[in-house]
């Protein structure tokens, strides 16, 4: 099957599509070959008003409302208790999910990369197949599996682990989610780079681990780096999957996108902006992070 | 291409790393999706059947599939046209919009939800101005559409941006000493080549706006039979421990998104195959 740059199109774009080109090609076009001025302006003002009514305003909003009762207000939203218990978790949670994601991704990528195997396709299917769950049904399968009438609901209880409405459920519902992230963006790039440096290794009698971490991973350093940005923005955003598994206890099981749910519907608007402003400028630092590596490294 | 060119047993590892892969894709996706569909076997046809498709299911599934439908439609024409002012023309600014059109990848969609719900409310931004024009956006099918375009803004644009770079300048020099207007080489020359990258990125963000919850259930105003999308269903069904209905919902939205995922695997083979007759 052929691919385009190396894979599937994928939910998630691949390092570099947002680099942009630079302004090489229309400066060498001739002119009847390029849009007379009225139009390219024209199409560049409605590209941009498109832009700015459903991407620039909700993003301002976030800030200006967080700061609508003043910096004082502000403060006080972030230093709630239930506030600090939900970035704790929240960091917890990522924590956890993270790390593990980085190995599946890691494992995941060498396997497909480096060998000729039957059922190729297949896994990387089943790789990609969190990407195309529904967040709640992704959490809804914990709830079916874990819950008080799930199928291991009763085995559960008798030996007194909670996995639903605690962190174990939260870090699982995190993990599924987000679990194609690193292996979707390692996959393409180690297959670009193939695996000519490891194979001198190894025949010079360099062992597996050494050639690893001396040849594999500084070679893919950047696209690692950058696949664990990714997941690690999705994991401390997600919500779907988690609220189908929080159970919304403030304080233990709320994590930083349910207490802002929590506090919207509570009318607690500035408080749930001022938490929500802290996601968007997590948000916004993967992306300065995604296009520096996408600039300076590839 | 590359990939497994030297033959299994050059490189160590295929054991330990086939092993961890197959074990954690067990562990944490597999054995809980088998789950779901072990669940709803439980249910006879008939059960499954009557909880599926009862009247606030199924417009629960219209609005999910009409909103997503236009909200990709919308996508697909304004994608196209910001990959093509990204890729083709200089302006002010043009890189942190680049970079920004990620926004709603990153975003956490709760963030995006209340942020919508707030900037169409009554009082809002853009809602003080829509309301007494008659345009009600909060509460309503229409504001649906609005999160779910939100959320699927880049697909399009990050499917066709590619394709326009790869696009070798000779056919559009070509066609216009041919004698083409420019108008008339967009809608020939350019457009058929970029529609194929255009409808995978349809699709996706089609896919993506179907299961989406935390951006909608801000701005929806969740009324059942009328602005209630399918995955919030799901929820409520779940917390009146009505665990059947919501397997059953569950598993005929699960059967959607996985037709999806086989339409965008064969449009992306067609897209590949039809490339390589070009090249």
């Amino acid at each position: 099957m052929r691919r385009r740059r190396g894979g599937a199109p994928v939910p998630w774009p691949r390092r570099g599509a947002a680099a942009g080109a630079a302004a090489a090609p229309q400066a060498a076009r001739s002119r009847h070959l390029g849009e007379s001025p009225a139009v390219r302006w024209l199409l560049i003002g409605l590209a941009l008003g498109f832009l700015v009514l459903f991407l620039f305003v909700p993003l301002l909003a976030v800030f200006a409302q967080a700061f609508a009762e003043g910096l004082a207000a502000f403060a006080a939203a972030v230093r709630q208790p239930y506030t600090l218990a939900a970035i704790q978790l929240t960091l917890a949670t990522a924590g956890i999910a993270v790390p593990l994601n980085v190995l599946f991704g890691l494992a995941a990528a060498w396997v497909v990369t480096h060998f000729r195997f039957a059922g190729k396709n297949l896994l990387i299917t089943l790789i990609d197949l969190p990407f195309s769950v529904s967040p709640v049904v992704s959490g809804v399968i914990f709830v079916l599996l874990f819950g008080a009438r799930g199928v291991l609901g009763p085995l559960l209880a008798e030996h007194g682990i909670k996995i639903i409405f605690a962190l174990p459920g939260l870090v699982l519902a995190t993990t599924f989610v987000t679990s194609p992230l690193v292996a979707r963006e390692l996959i393409p790039l180690m297959q670009a780079q193939g695996d000519e440096e490891e194979q001198a290794a190894i025949t010079l009698g360099a062992s597996g681990w050494r050639t690893f971490w001396h040849i594999s991973l500084p070679k893919m350093r950047w696209g690692l780096l950058y696949g664990v940005v990714l997941c690690n923005a999705r994991a401390m955003g997600e919500f779907g999957a988690v609220s189908v598994v929080s159970g919304h206890i403030q304080g233990a099981t709320t994590t930083m996108p349910l207490q802002v749910e929590i506090l919207y519907n509570d009318y607690q608007f500035a408080a749930a902006f001022a938490v929500s402003s802290l996601l968007a400028l997590l948000a916004l630092a993967t992306l300065v992070v995604k296009s520096w590596i996408g600039r300076h490294h590839t | 291409m590359a990939a497994g060119r030297g033959r299994r047993g050059v490189l160590p590892g295929f054991g330990l790393a086939m092993g961890f892969t197959l074990t954690y894709l067990s562990v944490i996706v597999l054995i809980p999706m088998s789950t779901l569909v072990w669940k709803s076997a439980g249910l006879t046809w008939a059960q499954f059947w009557h909880t599926a498709t009862g009247p606030r299911e199924l417009a629960a599934y219209r609005l999910s599939f009409a909103a997503a439908l236009a909200a990709a439609a919308v996508n697909g024409v304004f994608g196209l046209l910001l990959a093509w002012v990204l890729e083709r023309y200089a302006f002010f600014g043009k890189r942190l919009i680049d970079v920004l059109v990620d926004l709603p990848f990153a975003l956490p969609t709760a963030v995006a939800g209340i942020s919508l719900a707030s900037i169409y409310a009554r009082d809002g931004w853009l809602g003080r101005w829509l309301e007494p024009a008659g345009i009600h956006v909060a509460f309503t099918p229409l504001g649906v559409m609005v999160a779910l375009t939100f959320v699927g803004l880049p697909f399009v644009v990050r499917t066709v941006q590619p394709v326009l770079r790869d696009l070798s300048p000779e056919i559009e020099e070509a066609a216009a000493t041919l004698g083409a207007g420019r108008a008339q080489t967009f809608l020939r020359v350019l457009l058929p080549e970029l529609v194929p990258a255009a409808a995978t990125g349809v699709v996706l963000a089609f896919a993506r706006a179907l299961g989406e919850y935390g951006s909608v259930i801000f701005i929806a105003g969740n009324m059942p039979m009328r602005s209630e999308i399918t995955p919030l269903l799901i929820m409520i069904k779940l917390e009146e421990y009505d665990y059947a209905g919501a397997t059953a919902i569950a598993l005929v939205f699960l059967v959607a998104s996985f037709s999806l995922l086989l339409l965008i695997n064969v449009l992306s083979w067609r897209r590949g195959g039809a490339r390589g007759v070009a090249a």
